[in-house]
């Protein structure tokens, strides 16, 4: 079957003049690497086959009966019209079937919903658009988004060609790590709309719904760099938040727990330190590109309806204070960024926004004034 | 026969007996079958429409990378897409064929309710128009999907209130047009008509019209909901108040599943109408497609949460939806066997109308079997909201929905018009059509399996090729199409001209009464009732 399936792909290619494709295309659902992801396949090709029989059955009766019934051979019509005993057997037999196929699907549904017992918690949020990631063991605690090349090539008429950058729309700038072996318990929320944190290699996708909490879990036997992506529409950029999950040896994880927690040290010592502007505006812009772009737009033109401008914008170009309270707590679309940038990264991108983007307001604001900002702001819910 | 003519002949005096003259008869007209037609040209109309849309979706996924529409306009366009497919062309067609067929397969002169009939079609073109009006709106159209999620369907700028007042027109207009066709069908029937005697088009019809009456106001209560949330504060759907945004999901696909029954129940009806007619047999298991079909209407009710299994329901709910949902596939094979059996030992011919119905039953067939792929809830954990979701869903509305109006076209056009269509021309659409359809759908088996998610502008450079196939297909299918305006306005003006006899079909008469009236029939169908009551299709 799939060799046919391949060939009849092959061919319908060829006949296109495109050559057998270049890139690595599959058919079929891929196998995953975990047990329960296995399972699915299992289960999965199961019932691929099942209605493949089936098919092959009924489709043959009706294909002989349209080769030999037909008039033009001179068949002539018979007049049945019922048979009781037919119509008992043709609604048994799916019965049977469909029972033979619930049994195993229980068993695996029941596998796929047991989150006891697991060594160790991630929780994924779910933002427009990026993910989230927090390590409630260890606090660790990151922002993943789709990374700088791909994010280049996905504006509209970029003119680059998408081939030219590795794992386009399915690479991150900070990928999520987590050990192989383990049985790791993922809790799902999200910050404003519903998303779904995918990765076909792990079996199962679960959707982030904001308020509430929802549970799933996995343990990857392999090390390895697995990729997915948000599958629940969730706003203009939904086709540009990935997910990559790289799973470690215990030693190589380990080294990466100790690796990020010294860089949350050297964050927090860089907070407290004086920047010069030009630093400011240097490292605004790239936290620009990555946070506000989607939004603002690369140029800080906005959205005409739905996103403000950046360039002369009344806020950004009033007072400082203001707008930094505004991006603190947030505003209707426009997240509360008080609890997603360090505040090297608040303060860079407030420096860059009043002297960048055609805007040039001349003032500053410092990293520590941010610090103090946000942790006098309580953890607020809703922005009303 | 005589009878009729004879009828018409003592009237022929009088004004009402006739349409109004110029264009004001198709404002005011209360004729079942001048609003079948005003309904079946809208259709059609919307159907290039939402087809020029689905042609955009096509052109930007052609390639990877972004050439033409931005992201936000492309979530616009996979929206209305679905909507104005819908509610703007499948459901009118099936609503327009009911208004044309009932009253001259049940052997009455006209609908029940003839002016709420007016009403209701005016209601819906207003609704739509609205709807498209959005387009024009600051923000854009809707871009949350036709099932309008929140907390994202909140995002929406101006076009919000205008689309939710839209979903209540339309929802009002298929209420009365539900409620016309229950009262046509149990008061108006001919004598000797009983129930179990009726073709099958009027019997799925009628469990459709019940089904209709049940879910739209579910979803014009949905939409509500939204719109006191966005404008009047209420929480429904916000956890910040006590709400649940997963409450709309059941809401909304209590309405939902059973709607798309909405759209293929009618479909099997005509399916069961052509088939008999060219195996020149009788319809195999009439009183199990009825039954079959009632069985598919109640368990369209029980089996909502199926397109949910990935939202976060305990363990015994994933359990119940993925049971219940098996257990559609019963009833529903029975249909497909049913068909095949009506075909054996026939003596078939292979004309336009036939062609599209055993494509039908083919490819229905497939998208039943990745139906039954994903009832089973672990496995719909890797399938939900990927493009094998997307070519399942097409392969039941296009090649299935769809394909039977087509049949359904050829099938009653003579009969409408007294004129013949081309054959030649109608081959040739049913060929285009039926490659190019699976060119378009298939390979979306391929881009789900592999990864690639639904309702995306831009993807991985792994799913280019199939994507491009898709696309090509597509193109083609859309081509293809105007092929079928052709043939519609080619016969409406006189087609082969050849003049059809009143049974058009061999022996179609013994089948069903519209045969026995002739082409064109009447104004007023049956101003007395039918003596003879066909019976072969039982």
């Amino acid at each position: 079957m799939k060799k046919t399936k391949q060939l009849f792909a092959g061919l319908i290619l060829m006949a296109l003049g495109l050559g057998t494709a270049q890139a690595e295309y599959t058919l079929n659902l891929m196998r995953g690497v975990t047990k329960v992801s296995n399972d699915i396949y299992d289960l999965h090709m199961l019932i691929l086959w099942i209605c493949v029989f089936i098919g092959i059955g009924v489709f043959g009766t009706m294909f002989y009966s349209i080769y030999h019934h037909r008039k033009s051979r001179g068949h002539k019509a018979e007049q049945f019209h019922e048979n009781t005993t037919v119509e008992i057997i043709w609604t048994i037999i799916p019965t049977l079937i469909l029972i033979g196929m619930a049994i195993p699907a229980t068993k695996a549904m029941i596998e796929l919903d047991d989150v006891q017992e697991s060594e160790m918690s991630i929780k994924v949020t779910g933002h427009q658009w990026k993910w989230e990631y927090e390590y409630l063991d260890n606090g660790i605690h990151f922002f993943s988004s789709l990374d700088e090349a791909s994010n280049k090539v996905r504006q509209v008429g970029s003119g680059i060609d998408p081939r030219s950058v590795p794992h386009y729309l399915l690479n991150v700038d900070k990928p999520l790590v987590i050990p192989t072996k383990k049985k790791i318990r993922f809790v799902f929320t999200s910050a404003d709309v519903i998303h779904s944190w995918w990765v076909p290699d792990l079996g199962w996708k679960k959707d982030t719904n904001p308020g509430f909490i929802n549970e799933s879990w996995t343990s990857v036997d392999e090390p390895g760099t697995y990729r997915g992506q948000c599958t629940e529409l969730c706003g203009k950029d939904h086709g540009f938040m990935p997910i990559v999950v790289i799973a470690m040896n215990e030693p190589d994880y380990n080294a990466w727990v100790e690796q990020q927690k010294a860089a949350i040290a050297a964050e927090a010592g860089s907070a407290s330190k004086q920047w010069t502007n030009e630093e400011l505006i240097a490292k605004g812009k790239s936290v620009y590109d990555t946070n506000c772009s989607s939004c603002h737009m690369a140029d800080g033109a906005g959205l005409s309806g739905t996103f403000p401008a950046i360039t002369a914008s009344k806020v950004v170009t009033g007072d400082i204070n203001a707008q930094v309270k505004l991006m603190l707590d947030g505003k209707g679309m426009m997240p509360a960024f008080g609890k997603i940038l360090s505040p090297v990264d608040f303060a860079a991108v407030v420096t860059y926004t009043r002297n960048g983007l055609g805007n040039s307001v001349g003032d500053s604001i410092q990293p520590s004034a941010i610090q103090t900002l946000q942790s006098a702001t309580p953890a607020a819910g809703k922005n009303e | 026969m005589s009878a009729v003519v004879a009828e018409h002949d003592a009237h022929h005096e009088h004004h009402e007996h006739g349409p109004a003259k110029g264009l004001l008869r198709w404002v005011i007209t209360t004729n079942h079958k001048d609003i079948g037609t005003l309904y079946l040209l809208f259709a059609l109309t919307m159907f290039f429409v939402g087809g020029a849309m689905a042609m955009v979706i096509r052109a930007e996924l052609f390639e990877p990378g972004m050439q033409f529409v931005n992201p936000q306009f492309f979530n616009s366009m996979t929206t209305m897409h679905a909507l104005v497919m819908v509610f703007g062309a499948v459901m009118p067609a099936f609503v327009g064929l009911a208004n044309w067929m009932i009253p001259m397969m049940i052997g009455a002169p006209d609908m029940a309710l003839p002016r709420m009939n007016n009403m209701s079609f005016w209601l819906l073109v207003a609704g739509v128009l609205l709807l498209a009006s959005t387009l024009f709106m600051e923000g854009g159209a809707p871009a949350s999907g036709w099932t309008l999620y929140p907390p994202l369907v909140l995002q929406t700028g101006k076009a919000l209130p205008f689309a939710i007042f839209s979903v209540h027109l339309l929802g009002i207009s298929s209420i009365m047009g539900a409620i016309n066709i229950i009262a046509t069908i149990f008061n108006m029937r001919a004598p000797g008509m009983t129930l179990m005697k009726m073709p099958m088009f009027v019997w799925t019809w009628l469990i459709t019209a019940f089904l209709l009456i049940a879910i739209m106001p579910v979803f014009a209560g949905a939409v509500t909901m939204l719109l006191t949330d966005k404008f009047f504060n209420t929480s429904f759907f916000d956890a910040a108040g006590g709400g649940d945004p997963v409450l709309y999901q059941h809401i909304f696909w209590f309405f939902g599943h059973p709607e798309v029954y909405v759209m293929i129940l009618p479909t099997f009806g005509v399916a069961s109408t052509i088939i008999p007619v060219f195996a020149r047999k009788p319809l195999f298991g009439y009183s199990s497609m009825v039954y079959a079909t009632a069985s598919i209407a109640f368990l369209s009710f029980i089996v909502w949460a199926h397109h949910m299994f990935t939202v976060g329901m305990p363990i015994a709910g994933e359990l119940y939806f993925m049971y219940a949902t098996m257990l559609i596939a019963i009833p529903t094979g029975v249909k497909v066997f049913n068909w095949t059996a009506t075909m054996w030992k026939g003596s078939m011919t292979f004309e336009t109308p036939m062609l599209f119905s055993i494509a039908f039953v083919v490819l229905f067939t497939m998208g039943g079997f990745t139906g039954l792929m994903m009832s089973v809830a672990p496995v719909d954990f890797q399938y939900h909201d990927t493009y094998f979701i997307v070519a399942h869903f097409h392969y039941t509305l296009v090649p299935a929905s769809v394909f039977i109006l087509m049949a359904a076209g050829y099938f009653w056009l003579p009969k409408w018009t007294g004129h013949m269509y081309d054959e030649r021309i109608g081959r040739l659409h049913f060929w285009l059509s039926v490659v190019s359809v699976n060119i378009l759908f298939f390979p979306q088996h391929f881009l789900g399996l592999a990864g690639m998610p639904r309702r995306i502008p831009d993807y991985a450079v792994q799913f280019a090729d199939w994507n491009m196939i898709s696309s090509i297909g597509g193109f083609i299918f859309g081509a293809s199409q105007l092929l079928f305006l052709y043939i519609v306005i080619d016969t409406i003006k006189g087609g082969t001209g050849e003049k059809v006899t009143d049974e058009v079909w061999e022996d179609a008469a013994k089948h069903s009464l519209e045969w026995t009236l002739p082409s064109p029939p009447p104004y007023h169908s049956f101003t007395t009732p039918p003596t003879v009551i066909p019976t072969e299709h039982i």
